[in-house]
């Protein structure tokens, strides 16, 4: 089973085998680069079906984390994942990639990835389970519901990039590790659920707006005269 | 390996059309679209993290219309093509990492290509192979183009560009001024054919004595742009009504004229007797009837591909990778980037 997850800096790419009470990891690259998932993704899936022998027509399913994270990376795993879907008539299934980050850890945490602009994507886990969705936020602004939470610990970059205005000691996890996504889908692998489509966790509504009220082209010298006569053009 | 008419599945998401089309050699087989264009209408352009979203969801499903359209499997393709560049950076990274993933799943090699030379080589699904040398005049909402062809597999020579804005946005402002939806090309088109394009006389950008040294093959369409919005601004000043559809044929005209006259010119400089036509303005039915009224006088002849070749499709991708194929060309390697400002002279990675 292949495992792909770009929403972060770790451009990741795994191969793992589904037991039926393990899963176990058979091969991994992660690549840290923020800006270049679409040159390093593919070529690290190509080497960790090389070097474990596999052939792309040999999966049997494909994972990938859904987010959240910076869109344009993101994008580049979910596209990955769905052609390899419809490529190999395989089924493919989402994880959040918070929550890959949350399995890993016990009592209450936070689990707060780099949303850029100086935001962070962030949720909080007890004993490994959600126990928030996923959202978007300015750390300053979260510190507090952290409290009322009771968080003691936080995994993730962006819990360590913010670790002063978090007030929480980050612990040593950045990334998603792939064997913890093929884990969260290794039930839905075992029971053959079928194929989900991969709805990417944007929590942020595209930058756009919608344009004012057309700029004067005349001058206001133009624009008073105009009354009485037209400018040059007419015949 | 050289296969003489390679069976090539083309991939394109430069901007909002997301398109997947196959070819055998120079046949077409399915040319599947799906547009964002709708999405885009409200803000009067293309915005790109929209394009991105809908290009994510829709390329699976573009995919499989086009392998029904055409008939054929994953496991039949020779090839997989894909628009590596011009265009939007991300928009073109959806269809980068889903023709990766797509080349990786089958197995099959693939050809990252130039979006402006696959508008060129569009046209040898309607007209079979270009003879070479040949000029080419790209125009659309994102490039202005004059381009000489000697050997589409290598590589084109730009001769100009657009120094300001492309002919397609002019288009899509004017229409704005008109309060015609966006895109502005087929309204336009469309009043046009009711209006007197002799009854406004507009600017030809970068046509004067100077300019015709200095940019003799570049085009300006700016100024035309503003001196519309000076006309219509002063006629609804005065109270008068703007006749919209002479304003619309009048500027489609000076559009046209500049066009056309500076591609004839760069065909004769050249001693070049082949033009083709290629992008969404290439689509305008005055810009076909004036190229080939003045091409007539000197014995040039002029390939416009039908109007759904000359918008952006997956089609012209699959062409271009399938005479890249067919000329020997090797495949990309898997790490190309998108590269959002490709140069002409790279027509594959």
């Amino acid at each position: 089973m292949l495992v792909v997850d770009t929403a972060t800096p770790a451009v990741t790419a795994a191969l793992v085998e589904v037991g039926s009470d393990a899963v176990r990891l058979v091969g991994a690259r992660a690549a840290v680069d923020g800006r270049a998932h679409g040159e390093l993704l593919a070529p690290q899936v190509d080497a960790v079906l090389a070097e474990a022998g596999v052939k792309p027509r040999d999966l049997g399913a494909v994972v990938a984390g859904v987010g959240p994270g910076p869109f344009t990376g993101l994008r580049v795993g979910l596209m990955t994942a769905a052609v390899f879907q419809a490529g190999l008539g395989i089924p493919a299934y989402g994880v959040c990639t918070l929550d890959a980050l949350g399995a890993r850890t016990g009592g209450k945490a936070l689990v707060a990835t780099d949303a850029r602009r100086r935001e962070v994507y962030w949720a909080v886990y007890a004993d490994g389970s959600p126990l928030t969705g996923p959202a978007v936020d300015k750390p300053a602004d979260i510190a507090d519901r952290l409290t009322t939470y009771g968080v003691t610990t936080a995994v993730g970059e962006g819990a360590q990039r913010y670790a002063d205005v978090l007030g929480i000691t980050p612990g040593a996890a950045l990334y998603p590790d792939p064997l913890a996504l093929a884990e969260l889908a290794a039930e839905r692998i075992r029971a053959k659920a079928p194929t989900e489509p991969l709805t990417p966790l944007y929590l942020r509504r595209p930058d756009a707006v919608e344009p004012a009220a057309r700029k004067a082209a005349l001058s206001p010298a133009e624009q008073s005269e105009a009354g009485a006569k037209l400018p040059a053009g007419r015949r | 390996m050289t296969i003489t008419e390679p069976l090539v599945l083309g991939i394109e998401s430069s901007c909002d059309e997301t398109g997947v089309g196959i070819v055998r050699g120079h046949t077409l087989l399915a040319d599947a679209l799906a547009s964002s264009v709708d999405e885009h209408a409200r803000f009067g352009g293309v915005v790109p993290e929209v394009a991105s979203r809908a290009h994510l969801e829709a390329l699976v499903p573009t995919l499989h219309r086009a392998l029904d359209e055409a008939g054929v499997t994953l496991a039949d393709i020779d090839a997989i093509a894909v628009t590596a560049g011009p265009g939007l950076a991300g928009a073109l990274l959806v269809g980068v990492a889903g023709a990766k993933g797509l080349a990786l799943a089958a197995e099959k090699p693939i050809y990252g290509v130039n979006h402006l030379a696959a508008h060129v080589a569009v046209d040898t699904l309607e007209h079979g192979p270009l003879p070479e040398p040949a000029i080419a005049l790209l125009v659309s909402g994102g490039h202005s183009s004059l381009l000489r062809v000697d050997n589409l597999a290598k590589g084109v020579t730009p001769l100009g560009a657009t120094i300001d804005d492309a002919a397609g946005e002019a288009f899509d402002k004017v229409a704005r001024l008109l309060g015609m939806p966006f895109p502005g090309g087929p309204p336009i088109d469309r009043a046009a054919r009711d209006g007197d394009p002799l009854s406004i006389s507009f600017p030809r950008g970068l046509t004067g004595p100077r300019d015709l040294v200095e940019h003799r093959f570049d085009f300006s369409f700016s100024g035309l742009k503003t001196a519309v919005a000076r006309w219509v601004e002063a006629r609804e000043r005065s109270g008068e009504p703007v006749p919209v559809n002479d304003v619309a044929a009048a500027f489609q005209d000076a559009v046209c004229d500049v066009l056309t006259m500076k591609a004839i010119d760069a065909c004769r400089a050249e001693g070049i007797e082949t033009l083709v036509l290629g992008g969404g303005v290439a689509a305008n039915s005055r810009l076909k009837v004036m190229a080939a009224e003045r091409a007539a006088k000197y014995g040039i002849t002029v390939r416009v591909p039908r109007p759904k070749l000359c918008t952006d499709n997956g089609a012209m991708v699959a062409a271009l990778g399938s005479h890249l194929v067919a000329a020997g060309a090797r495949p990309s390697k898997l790490d190309f980037p998108a590269d959002s400002a490709m140069p002409l002279t790279v027509v594959g990675v």
